[in-house]
């Protein structure tokens, strides 16, 4: 059988450790579809990345490290994938359902009029098919997909729905090819990058502390002669005097309703549920927030979820594993304490 | 010149969505709205229309129920609205919408900016909105939060990106399919005359004949909606002051081992 392709995603020459739950993904076919697994690296390192995927579980590597492929760009990218796959007729290609991967996926896809089956919960190899779970209607259903016709079948994972497996380095063959297009046949020029410093993607986190409304009842006054809006004021210190220490001492991405992001409490990168971002960590903390059914949806698949709210009557409680009634601005403190202490930070 | 911009119509976003037994997902009588990503969609094309001096189109492609979309979409105050429907797009994937997407813009003839939300909500999926920039041979900008600049003169455009480490500012060719983010913008209400005007409206339906593409052959097929697995619903309430709430919670969290 061809080889199972497992696309690499990598930012300023590291991978994305998320990439090696897509390495696991595809190891758990390889067996049944009696293919080796071929990890595909592109950009700035690709040699040494490709040793690291066969420590988590690749057998070989294509790489190919050109500086037209130092930034993602989907031309470039997507124009070698597809020139891959119509080559070497993989029989599926895996990623992790990034921002990049989704578009790089589904373009590569498209070029060669394959399957997709995407943001796959699981992922089965029945009678040479593959089959998987994915969610649809905001999450509130799921639905089963196989992948009709022959050919190459893509499939784009769930963040954190596939667990890597631990590292044993090993070392691995690498074929290095050449890039499909040349910088001058590349209409995409990446003029500037602005990396929000300091903060842990939402997507990948383990851990998550989200604000909502009920962070503009900080106790903290703006200063003297500060003109804006008192509410703005108060829930901005908040996330930034309050939560924000609780989410450092857990390694923690900070999220945020929507109600505190249309308010301008927090930018919108931060925003969790139906136009934000949908996230599944093993713990999701909800501090001030009601839980509309919009937020729900960004958030139902979390492993655990602890609620702090001062209505006891909030939807939130109704998800919640963990409820605590109360005034979030002298629970956080404390409990921030508290980790600090029993986490010995 | 034409802007286009993709809708769709799906259920209210508070509305109970389940599987029957049948099979067949259903949201009782709940009403459908405009796709919620797709309201900073609409509102970016009528936007872009009047900067190039251009009209601004709007398409779905699916069967009847989809005609609220586009109506609303006319009532915010786009200028035409089309419908692709065909049986052989019943559970039709994103590859298969791509197809008959890119062919309703070829068949325009005259758009440089295609737009899209940046997911539907219905089918859980954005791959048919890269797939739609590929079929057409065009530049693809995913996950837009701003149109900084763009001269459909020179065919250029410039626009801020939002990706999970940060923000990205690209140059790139027209034509081009863009996806946009809830930041781009404040969508406007459609007017009280706006939803008089669409009401009225009658949208034209074009078959694969129509526009003269067949689909392929490969493609994913739904076998089955499932509802949710029941979800855990053991709750615990944690009672005491800040200090004791704080320690009681550590404890169970560290029984859990979540953290």
């Amino acid at each position: 059988m061809s080889a199972i392709y497992v696309w690499i995603e990598t930012f300023k020459g590291k991978a994305a450790p998320t990439s090696w739950e897509a390495v696991a993904a595809g190891r758990s076919l390889a067996a049944s579809m009696n293919a080796p697994v071929t990890a595909l690296v592109f950009g700035e390192n690709a040699a040494a990345i490709a040793q690291e995927a066969g420590a988590y579980g690749a057998d070989q590597a294509i790489i190919c490290d050109d500086a037209t492929l130092t930034d993602f760009r989907l031309e470039p990218y997507a124009a070698l994938l597809s020139q891959l796959v119509r080559q070497h007729a993989p029989s599926a290609v895996i990623a992790v359902a990034s921002s990049r991967a989704r578009e790089l996926l589904a373009a590569s896809a498209a070029d060669t009029d394959s399957a997709l089956l995407g943001d796959a919960l699981n992922l089965s190899a029945d009678g040479g098919g593959l089959m998987i779970s994915r969610p649809a209607f905001a999450g509130k259903v799921l639905s089963d997909a196989s992948a009709n016709g022959g050919g190459t079948v893509f499939v784009t994972l769930r963040s954190r729905a596939f667990k890597a497996a631990e590292a044993a380095p090993k070392s691995i063959p690498v074929e290095s090819v050449a890039p499909a297009l040349t910088e001058d046949q590349i209409v995409s020029k990446v003029e500037s990058f602005e990396e929000e410093s300091g903060t842990v993607n939402l997507g990948d986190a383990a851990v998550i502390v989200s604000g909502g409304r009920g962070m503009a009842n900080n106790p903290a006054n703006p200063p003297a002669g500060y003109s804006g809006d008192a509410a703005v004021w108060k829930a901005q210190d908040g996330f930034t005097q309050v939560l924000q220490p609780l989410a450092d001492v857990l390694g923690a991405a900070v999220g945020a309703s929507r109600a505190a992001v249309d308010a301008g409490y927090i930018p919108y990168a931060h925003q969790v549920g139906q136009t934000g971002r949908t996230v599944a960590p093993d713990l999701y903390i909800a501090c001030g927030i009601s839980g509309a059914i919009q937020h729900q949806a960004g958030m139902r698949s979390s492993k655990i979820i602890v609620a702090i709210n001062k209505d006891g009557e909030a939807p939130i409680f109704k998800m919640a594993r963990y409820g605590l009634v109360g005034d979030l601005y002298q629970i956080l403190p404390a409990l921030t304490d508290e980790l600090k202490k029993r986490l010995g930070k | 010149m034409r802007i286009v911009v993709f809708t769709r119509s799906t259920p209210d976003t508070a509305a109970k969505v389940e599987v029957d037994a049948s099979g067949k997902v259903t949201w009782g009588d709940a009403a459908t709205v405009v796709n919620p990503w797709d309201e900073y969609a609409l509102e970016e094309g009528i936007l872009q229309a009047k900067n190039a001096g251009g009209k601004a189109a709007v398409i779905a492609v699916g069967p009847a129920m989809h005609d609220e979309a586009l109506k609303h979409s006319l009532a915010m105050g786009l200028d035409e609205a089309y419908r692709v429907w065909d049986a052989s797009l019943e559970n039709a994937d994103g590859l298969a919408y791509a197809t008959a997407a890119a062919a309703a813009v070829q068949k325009l003839g005259d758009a440089e900016l295609v737009i899209f939300g940046r997911e539907s909500v219905d089918v859980g999926s954005d791959q048919h909105i890269y797939q739609t920039a590929r079929k057409l041979g065009w530049t693809m900008l995913a996950y837009v939060s701003k149109i900084i600049a763009v001269d459909y003169a020179a065919k250029t455009i410039k626009v801020e990106k939002m990706l999970e480490q940060g923000r990205q500012v690209i140059t790139s060719k027209l034509p081009a399919v863009i996806s946009v983010m809830k930041d781009i913008n404040a969508p406007r209400y459609p007017s009280f005359i706006g939803i008089r005007k669409a009401s009225k409206a009658v949208i034209p339906e074009w078959s694969l004949a129509d526009l003269g593409v067949s689909l392929p052959a490969n493609g994913a097929k739904i076998a089955a909606y499932r509802n949710l697995p029941p979800r855990d619903t053991k709750f615990e309430m944690i009672d005491g002051t800040p200090q004791e709430q704080a320690a009681k919670l550590v404890d169970k969290l560290l029984e859990e081992k979540v953290l």
